[in-house]
């Protein structure tokens, strides 16, 4: 399982940095999706995966060292609360952009670099 | 979107959308649920009846605006902090107590429910501005 | 020791207040009085410093490696004092120049969020905590960046959104990877570990992804694109702003982590800490000269003086920490005030282009000597406080042999005098353009310049009270290079 999740993790980052790379600024976006959801589950897989052992103690549970480890569980939850606000904000931002401007295309975006 | 079913149904899901999402926030601490998914729930409720008409509508009926659902939320968050650090001497502590219902176990309710129902409603906030942000204004 | 969470405690709960209260006239007064609080409650907490020695709290009494652990050492301690007295000069200096279609309450909202995420990654204890405050720094940023929504607004917040998340997606990618290899997350603990553990190879993967996540937040040489094309956008107060805490905060962190746990493998990281350093310097220096904005020449210059900083931390010897900490706070504080003298010379001739102003030095002498005290402290005259910054680390670089890298931060220090002399001679001495003469002049009022001489008076009190702050900053060097005390207060031995 953890090899499976491994390679899903590297091709979502493949696959997101290919979509940043495009001149659209809506695939700029997807690419971002893409590549918060590949570190998601790298942090996610950082400390291994346990399976049917949740973090849950009660007053029978004598063993504790099989439990999955909480904190990545902890951890991705916070990062993808996070991540969703940051792609919510690209979404209004572009939206916003493209009221004004009516581009989608990022080489549009040069005016603030320009030598004056 | 112009569709009657979705609009009919609105009226009854959501309601059912918010009951769910009080469910979810309330046997969060130690089963799966809690409250940012729960207020996600309720944001999206809130949300269904944009959907079955057109955004502006429901940027006209919701009488609350959705940053005085993010000042309760962030209020009740700011509040949990505090028990902790009166009575226990160390801020955020979680303070817990049982609520006795009768027939049942009672309830336990502590700080840390406090700071829950605290993100429930700043979600239900930030969602709704969300879709406010994202939504056709004009 | 409750006390120390006070630097979150206070903007958060202003936060709500104004998220409440929707007036713009009350938020006048709550920005400067909130900021000012904030300056007390550091100052307070500097004191207690000086009295106890490094404070901690286990926030929900959750014993260190465990919990989540907040602690105010001396460069802590330092960042804090500075930053809030940028807040409160920028709140000041907000309350006359934010232009109608931002509104006062939602400007001062996420001023105090972002102050809040700055604040805390200043006295966080935690790696994982230290993402979350950044991501509460980056977000107020994003949309104080885009506040007004005017079209190079927009694209210029696109653009330094898109590196920003890219940063924070590698800080985040790292951060894992830390875990998975340590099982902590606790950076006392992860010292504890590290320092006792010569497995450096396995480390390199974390410490360049952490190092490129907060190399795109420091603005340092390859990855600084986002900072010129976007900071020259927004309203100059939220410039100032940017320019005072956001890179400063990356350097930061640089700073803590590469001398508390990223220690493996000294002779390499130190080598590339001194190349980036210097290209920065040079890079940025160089692109300075060549601009006739006054915006994006001091934009540049936040770049070319961040490599200074990042040079300090390479040296890596008690006086060049000790060095890269006084020039960081020195840097803070005249930054901001030659951004904010910029917003001021715009102010009076409605123009940031330096070709279309003059002739400010007969008309404005006020405006003028409050503007040469920073712009001389950034060039690094005596006696304000950029002269003993830069010698401490000119000195540091001579004693530890690294004189390649010396004397580019010696020559690009003309780079810079040559960039803060351009803006005199246009701004001040030289005549009015003739045919742009005719616009009409705004007048300034005392309160224009109480911002700009509050952060001439600090930089020049800096300088000459420079053996007290050498003391504090050396005290700080030390503890850096030596980290054992913060370590042993982290877990109460």
């Amino acid at each position: 399982m953890e090899i499976l999740l491994a390679i899903i993790v590297g091709v979502l980052y493949t696959a997101g940095v290919y979509m940043l790379l495009r001149r659209s600024i809506v695939k700029f976006i997807i690419g971002i999706i893409f590549m918060s959801n590949a570190t998601n589950l790298l942090v996610f897989l950082s400390a291994g995966l346990v399976q049917g052992n949740p973090a849950f103690v009660n007053a029978t549970t004598v063993d504790t060292s099989h439990l999955a480890d909480p904190t990545p569980q902890a951890l991705v939850l916070t990062a993808i609360v996070i991540g969703l606000g940051m792609v919510v904000f690209i979404l209004a931002l572009k939206y916003k952009y493209f009221e004004i401007t009516g581009t989608d295309d990022l080489d549009q975006l040069k005016q603030t670099d320009e030598h004056s | 979107m112009n569709s009657v079913i979705l609009q009919i149904a609105s009226k009854y899901v959501r309601w059912m959308l918010i009951i769910f999402s009080v469910i979810m926030l309330v046997r969060g601490h130690n089963l799966p649920g809690g409250g940012f998914i729960g207020g996600l729930l309720a944001g999206l409720s809130l949300a269904y009846k944009g959907f079955a008409f057109t955004p502006s509508i429901f940027e006209k009926e919701m009488k609350i605006r959705p940053e005085i659902f993010m000042a309760l939320g962030l209020t009740l968050i700011f509040i949990s902090l505090w028990p902790g650090a009166v009575l226990e001497g160390t801020l955020m502590q979680g303070i817990w107590f049982t609520i006795q219902i009768p027939f049942t176990e009672g309830y336990k309710f502590g700080t840390p429910f406090l700071f829950d129902i605290g993100v429930y409603f700043a979600v239900i906030g930030v969602t709704i501005l969300f879709l406010f942000s994202l939504s056709d204004k004009k | 020791m409750n006390s120390i969470a006070l630097p979150l405690l206070l903007p958060f709960a202003i936060a709500i207040s104004l998220l409440l209260v929707r007036s713009d006239k009350l938020s006048k007064w709550v920005g400067p009085l909130g900021s000012l609080a904030m300056l007390a409650v550091a100052v307070y907490l500097n004191f207690q410093l000086q009295q106890n020695g490094i404070m901690t709290l286990n926030t929900g009494g959750w014993i260190a490696p465990f919990g989540i652990v907040l602690v105010v050492d001396h460069l802590s301690s330092l960042m804090l004092m500075v930053s809030a007295l940028i807040a409160f000069v920028i709140a000041l200096f907000a309350n006359r120049n934010l232009t109608e279609d931002i509104p006062m309450s939602r400007f001062y909202f996420f001023f105090f969020t972002l102050n809040m995420g700055v604040n805390g990654a200043f006295i966080t204890g935690d790696v994982f905590n230290l993402y979350v405050w950044f991501e509460v720094m980056l977000l107020s940023s994003f949309v104080l960046i885009t506040l007004g929504k005017k079209k190079e607004q927009l694209e210029g917040g696109i653009k330094y959104l898109a590196l920003n998340i890219m940063g924070s997606m590698l800080f985040l990618a790292g951060l894992g990877l830390l875990y998975g290899k340590t099982g902590t997350l606790n950076m006392a603990h992860l010292a504890e570990i590290l320092r006792n553990d010569h497995h450096a190879s396995l480390m390199s993967t974390s410490m360049v992804l952490f190092f490129v996540a907060f190399g795109i937040k420091a603005a340092v040489f390859p990855l600084y694109f986002w900072l010129p094309s976007s900071y020259h956008t927004p309203n100059i107060a939220v410039t100032s702003l940017f320019a005072g805490l956001l890179t400063k905060v990356g350097v930061y962190t640089l700073i803590r982590f590469f001398t508390l746990f990223f220690v493996q493998d000294q002779t390499f990281w130190h080598t590339l800490l001194l190349i980036v350093a210097g290209l920065t310097m040079v890079s940025g220096g160089m692109a300075a000269a060549s601009y006739y904005e006054t915006r994006r020449i001091l934009s540049y210059h936040i770049i070319s003086q961040i490599g200074y900083m990042i040079m300090g931390l390479g040296i890596f010897t008690p006086l060049a920490l000790a060095g890269a900490v006084f020039f960081t706070i020195h840097n803070m504080i005249a930054k901001t005030g030659t951004f904010v003298a910029a917003g001021l010379i715009a102010k009076i001739k409605g123009t940031y282009e330096l070709k279309e102003v003059g002739g400010l030095y007969k008309q404005n002498p006020v405006l003028a000597i409050l503007f040469i005290i920073p712009a001389f402290a950034l060039a690094g005259f005596p006696p304000i406080s950029g002269f003993f910054a830069k010698f401490m680390l000119l000195k540091a670089g001579i004693d530890s042999g690294q004189y390649l890298i010396t004397a580019v931060a010696l020559l690009t220090g003309f780079l810079t005098l040559y960039s803060m002399i351009k803006i005199w001679n246009e701004a001040f001495l030289k005549k009015q353009p003739e045919e742009k003469s005719q616009i009409t002049e705004v007048k300034l009022k005392i309160m224009d310049y109480m911002p700009l001489a509050i952060l001439a008076a600090a930089s020049l009190l800096m300088g000459l009270f420079a053996p007290s702050v050498f003391e504090y900053v050396m005290q700080t060097g030390d503890q850096l290079f030596e980290p054992s005390a913060y370590i042993n207060a982290v877990f109460k031995k």
